[in-house]
């Protein structure tokens, strides 16, 4: 698979224009470059000076770390039972980690092994060599929590590899990129391809590195002095709190040190695959049978038992909020449907884009038979209130799903969500999905929702939830497809299609500028007069008038009053057309 | 009727009027589920008594606890404004006059018990000093006019209460839309001018000292107001204080310096600022844990970790007794819901006569219960087969044994605070310092087995005579206070020690004088002296080693010793404890202090956790390639930084799924479906 994903990119080099704004980068990068250096070196420097500190201070740490392992193991304790591969067991260090940058062709590496090696298990920790096996037994020696101790200090090593391996490999890297970078920009050849191919030289290379551990070692020692490897290994294990938090430290201003993020330069254009359109796709989805069925269904038979129980927490005067991996909604439906049929009940789709507080209490109103309107929402939620104080016997409940979306997560609409579902006689149910949703409630809001938490992962697919979103490798049918724009341009005339190639190529050129808001009338007129296209002014109005009507173009008008001219198409559709009036001609 | 539209995300569903006046009754939820095994209803009944037992309980210590505050807080309102109206030629007063009486309240961190704190702070100064009580949120109050106009509408709301004829004016007032001081104030003339004539028939204490009663201005949140609305108000108020008797009280939750950092000088010195002191939340869980876990009065009781999960989600995550006091209740509810032989967990009596009533079922799982088993080992061969067999013979061991239990409990509470008597002032605390800690260990294991409890013992062989003696009359009131008859002579051996230890005060103290009367007499060369003191030396050295005082201290140390030995066993050891101890901490945990980081990475990182398939089996870090498509995915986003291409990631999809599915044909749709996953990943 890594030789196709090589072809490909082989395939893809390209010639493409480099603006100035991409030669200044690099003469910044150039900058940046000997600072990052001089910054490693203090590191090290830092190492040292760490290592000749005072012991009894480190053993204080080390208590401090006893504490906090109290505090984890109470409160963890049944986390840990329940995980039982102990995969939270490290402190969270991997459900809390930085990101960290990593080499751009892993993934693809990371997908082929795991293809290649079917059942087999494929560490991440690739780079777990011999030295650190080796290492492992000194620093069990250390006081405390050997087992804890030995992931960290394993995980450490990783870093401390990683760096060295990046250090080795980014440095002549960038060296030879920047002598590149001249020639490059006077054959106008893609940065990004050229740091592409570069970067597969660079995999290779690491894999050759790989294999032979020594040479690796001694390479590192040859090329920078700094970097002692016996300095680590000699490092005693109570040393390594310390080093890991300044590598911790340093693993995060590595992930945000440069503003500019490289991905490579494949697009979604460039696949010679069709795109589908929403029919399509869904009626292959259906085809595709889910697997793990059995288990699923027993996984939402699980759920299904807690019904009775929720029901009864609700009227006890709980909320129940669902969290876990999978679309909640269906699991919620069974509810509504099963239990919830002789009852007032609202449901509320958080993720529909339109939603607010207003239509949830306006829904509210609806139940209440209210006529006439609010002056706020505050007063909205307090007839509300009030209402429901008097009248004891008045039930509600409420089915939020995602309560975390985009439109509810503000601040004062938790709040008044809050205040609802702490009236005694509106029962509120509500799932979440976002990873920080509980970063919602301070504890005020948390005790007027007062909380009862379910776990209930589904595994299924978040369909509806994602269906008012758009998606970029579907064909999307409010823009112009390649082949209608091709239709539409047909039945012009040739001077009109001219008009239109002209305004297709100023706007292709202007691509890279971010400020581009279109094209200045005036100068447009100036343009086709010169292609002799038009004569005179309303004949090029009246041959745009005919483009808006089709929907070709949009104008704007800009801040000083002027008409800007637009094609609202994808510039990759403007590319493939013009390639393919070339060829006609 | 479907839930999902393109056009709208609220759906209102409201079935037929009639058709839902028939609503379930809430037990038969509680019947409905999974265990729906006998005496359900009976279990339902007794969960809601012994809640609102509970709760009634909490709100009466919350009352009491907040006593003492309230009460000074009173005092201090009352006389704020009395010299308003008596001698105002006075020059202090006419300072005072231009300064808004103030009352900082420093209620502490746990924001959320505050609501409740201050709603019956309402309470009492409604009954007591004026029916103008006002208390104000920050988050109504963004501006000065939202201020005024709330401000104005809850007086206007408490007049009503007071006066329901006042309707038409409040009316008129209310469709004013502007709002001032000014109109406040003349308002404010009128209703108590009005009210003047009635006032004495009404109420005669509060309205017998002034002229009008003040306005009592509560800002519950006062850290999070705006300072200009603050100040801006402070201002504005204190010049119509000669007109408006307005008192605020600010709910502080940090520290009064807050005040002043709000408020600049020129503003914070129109105020005359009074601190009080909430009782702090530590205490106030110690009492409800005091008054609620540490008797008999309720059956209910939790076992070591389950405290333990309350006390540290108090003590690390919020504070908040209210919090305390939910999980206290999810646990009962839990307890009630998931054991069916929580049926006898209730008062002795009760127990005894729902024992006689219990079906064949519940006999069986008696017999099933872990702690019963390990009774019935112990028992003799006859006795054991009649336990298992005879479902009469049961109840009557059963009744016997839930006897034994209550005296059990008994006893433990009693002998717990005796030993905190002593533990409590130890250096270095070994066995905590709060009576909730110690609590938890002796529920854990049998304490005398702990290195604490050893070093607590060298501790109380060191301690000087009135300590030990103070512990002792200590000991001696609780012993006393209460009613038990087997620890009766314990008592009486304490109260021996105490007559002992006094008998040897005053034998020592006879010494004593003799010494020194004898040594006063004589009078002495240089070499005498020498050796009489050389002699007391000696004397003084053998003595260390046999005083009287240290046989009577070992005997005390021992003493105690085999109390706790004798009745500090934990719980478990006690056979059908399971009906009265909550142990399920587990649930608990999942359900108030739920970790949905982890529910997600679990569920991306290791799929065979939940779906439980022998192909999704695999070794930490690592995920087979049937895994679910979003498990792959995720595990491949990992090995990017920031941003993510695309294609890359898909590619890279592509291959790992027609690895594992061999299907070419697929690739495609999987390629697609792996968008819409995408779509997904980027909400995380």
């Amino acid at each position: 698979m890594t030789s196709t994903l090589e072809l490909k990119a082989d395939k893809m080099l390209k010639v493409q224009f480099v603006g100035d704004d991409d030669v200044l980068n690099h003469i910044l990068d150039r900058e940046g470059g000997p600072k990052i250096k001089k910054e490693r070196a203090q590191l090290l420097v830092n190492t040292q000076k760490i290592i000749k500190k005072p012991e009894n201070e480190l053993e204080e740490d080390d208590q401090e770390v006893l504490k906090d392992h109290n505090y984890v193991e109470v409160l963890g304790q049944d986390v840990q039972e329940s995980l039982k591969n102990g995969s939270a067991t490290d402190g969270g260090n991997k459900v809390y980690p930085f990101q960290n940058r990593k080499h751009p062709e892993k993934m693809a590496k990371l997908a082929s092994e795991l293809a290649k090696t079917p059942r087999k298990s494929v560490s991440l920790n690739m780079k777990n060599d011999p030295k650190i096996t080796i290492d492992i037994p000194q620093c069990s020696k250390g006081k405390i929590l050997p087992q804890l101790f030995k992931e960290s200090f394993q995980e450490l090593l990783q870093i401390i590899n990683n760096d060295k391996s990046e250090f080795l490999s980014t440095a002549p890297r960038g060296l030879r990129k920047r002598l590149i970078v001249p020639r490059s920009h006077s054959d106008s050849e893609s940065e990004y391809s050229a740091s592409n191919s570069e970067d597969d030289e660079g995999v290779a290379q690491e894999y050759e590195e790989d294999t032979n551990e020594d040479i690796l070692s001694q390479k590192i020692q040859a090329q920078n002095r700094e970097v002692s490897a016996p300095v680590f290994r000699e490092t005693p294990s109570k040393k390594m709190k310390r080093e890991k938090t300044s590598h911790l430290v340093e693993k995060y201003f590595e992930a945000h040190s440069s503003s500019k993020v490289l991905t490579s330069d494949r697009t979604l254009q460039k696949l010679k695959r069709a795109k589908l359109d929403q029919q399509t796709l869904h009626n292959l989805l259906s085809k595709v049978s889910p697997s793990f069925s059995a288990e699923l269904k027993q996984l939402n038979q699980q759920h299904e038992q807690l019904f009775h129980k929720w029901m009864l927490q609700l009227h006890l005067g709980f909320n129940i909020v669902l969290y876990g991996l999978g679309s909640k909604r269906d699991l919620l439906e069974r509810f509504r449907t099963t239990m919830l049929q002789d009852c007032i009940h609202i449901v509320i789709n958080g993720f529909f884009p339109g939603i607010s507080v207003k239509s949830v209490l306006n829904s509210v109103t609806e139940v209440l038979d209210h006529v006439g309107t609010f002056r706020s929402v505050l007063d909205q939620l307090e007839w509300i209130t009030n209402k429901f104080k008097e009248d004891s016997s008045l039930e509600l409940f409420l089915l939020i799903h995602n309560l975390d979306s985009q439109m509810l997560r503000g601040d004062k609409s938790q709040q008044i969500i809050g205040q609802l579902s702490s009236l005694r006689n509106i029962y509120l149910i509500a799932s979440i999905d976002h990873l920080n949703a509980p970063l919602m409630w301070d504890h005020a809001k948390q005790s007027l929702y007062n909380w009862l938490w379910y776990e209930t992962t589904t595994y299924s697919h978040y369909t509806e939830e994602t269906s008012y979103e758009n998606s970029l490798l579907v064909k999307q049918s409010g823009s112009l497809p390649l082949s209608s724009l091709i239709h539409v341009l047909r039945s012009l005339t040739p001077n009109a299609r001219g008009i239109f190639r002209l305004l297709i190529k100023y706007q292709l050129d202007n691509q890279d500028n971010p400020s581009y808001t279109g094209l200045c009338f005036q100068d447009f007129y100036q343009q086709c007069r010169e292609a002799f296209l038009v004569n005179s002014d309303l004949t090029l109005r009246a041959q745009l008038t005919e483009f808006r009507d089709h929907k070709l173009i949009r104008t704007k008008k800009g801040t000083d009053g002027v008409e800007y001219l637009l094609i609202p198409v994808d510039n990759g559709i403007l590319t493939d057309f013009l390639e393919n009036e070339e060829e006609e001609l | 009727m479907a839930t999902s539209s393109v056009s709208k995300g609220c759906f209102v569903f409201k079935p037929n009027f009639k058709k839902r006046k028939i609503s379930v009754p809430i037990e038969d939820y509680f019947n409905k589920g999974k265990n729906a095994s006998e005496d359900s209803k009976l279990r339902f009944e007794t969960y809601q008594l012994i809640w609102q037992q509970m709760k009634s309980e909490t709100e009466r210590l919350q009352e009491e606890l907040n006593k003492n505050l309230f009460d000074s807080l009173v005092e201090f309102l009352q006389t704020s404004h009395s010299g308003l109206w008596k001698n105002s030629k006075d020059w202090s007063c006419e300072i005072k006059l231009r300064e808004i009486p103030t009352a900082a309240l420093v209620l502490g961190v746990n924001v959320t018990d505050h609501d409740l704190t201050l709603r019956s702070l309402t309470e009492v100064l409604q009954n007591n000093v004026t029916p103008y009580v006002v208390s104000l949120q920050a988050k109504d109050c963004p501006d000065m006019k939202h201020f005024l106009q709330k401000l104005v509408s809850q007086l206007m709301d408490c007049k009503v209460d007071v006066q329901s004829k006042e309707k038409e004016s409040v009316q008129v007032i209310q469709k004013n839309v502007h709002y001032s001081m000014d109109s406040l104030s003349a308002w404010y003339m009128s209703v108590t001018q009005k009210t003047d004539p009635k006032m004495p028939r009404k109420k005669r204490t509060s309205s017998s000292q002034w002229q009008s009663p003040p306005v009592v201005l509560i800002l519950k949140d006062m850290e999070s107001f705006t300072t200009k609305v603050l100040q801006d108000f402070i201002i504005i108020s204190s010049q119509h204080l000669h007109e408006f008797p307005l008192i605020l009280i600010f709910g502080i939750a940090t520290s009064p310096v807050v005040i002043h950092r709000l408020l600049p000088h020129a503003v914070s010195s129109l105020l005359c600022i009074e601190l009080f002191q909430s009782l702090s939340c530590k205490e106030h869980l110690t009492t409800v844990l005091d008054k609620l876990l540490l008797t008999t009065q309720f059956p209910f009781k939790l076992s070591e970790k389950v405290l333990q999960i309350l006390t540290n989600i108090f003590l690390y995550h919020d504070f908040s007794i209210q919090n305390f006091i939910k999980g206290l209740q999810l646990s009962l509810l839990e307890h009630f819901y998931s054991q069916p032989l929580s049926v006898l967990c209730c008062n002795l009596p009760e127990a005894k006569r729902r024992i006689r009533f219990l079906s064949a079922n519940q006999c069986e799982n008696i017999r099933r219960l872990p702690s019963f088993r390990r009774y019935v080992e112990k028992q003799s061969s006859e006795k054991q087969v009649a336990l298992l067999t005879s479902d009469k013979f049961l109840k009557e061991e059963t009744q016997s044994l839930l006897e034994n239990l209550h005296v059990y409990h008994k006893n433990y509470f009693l002998v717990l605070r005796c030993l905190h008597q002593f533990t409590s002032s130890l250096p270095k605390y070994p066995l905590g310092r709060q009576i909730r800690e110690l609590y938890c260990m002796c529920l854990e294991k049998s304490i005398w087995d702990s290195e604490e409890y050893a070093s607590v013992l060298q501790l109380l062989r060191l301690l000087a005579k009135d300590e030990l003696m103070a512990m002792l009359q200590n000991c001696f009131k609780l012993f006393q206070s209460s009613s038990g008859k087997e620890l009766g002579n314990t008592a009486k051996r304490i109260e021996e020690f105490l007559a002992q230890f006094q008998s040897l005060d005053e034998t020592k103290e006879e010494e004593d004088t003799s010494q020194s009367q004898s040594k006063g007499l004589q009078k002495t060369d240089l070499y005498h002296l020498q050796k009489s003191l050389l002699e007391m030396k000696e004397l003084r050295s053998t003595s260390k080693r046999q005083t009287k005082f240290e046989v009577l201290r070992e005997q005390v140390v021992s003493f105690v010793d085999s109390l706790v030995r004798e009745y500090l066993l934990p719980p478990d050891t006690q056979p059908l404890h399971e009906t009265l101890y909550f142990s399920s901490a587990h649930t608990l945990r999942q359900h108030l202090n739920a970790a949905p980081r982890i529910a997600l990475h679990t569920a991306l990182n290791n799929p065979y956790y939940y779906l439980k398939n022998e192909a999704l089996r695999s070794e930490e870090g690592c995920i087979p390639n049937v895994a679910p498509d979003i498990c792959i995915a995720y595990k491949l986003h990992l090995e990017c930084s920031r941003l993510i291409n695309l294609v890359d990631w898909s590619e890279a999809f592509a291959t790992v799924v027609t690895a594992a599915e061999k299907m070419d044909a697929n690739s495609v749709t999987s390629e697609e479906r792996n968008e819409i996953i995408h779509l997904q990943c980027s909400v995380y």
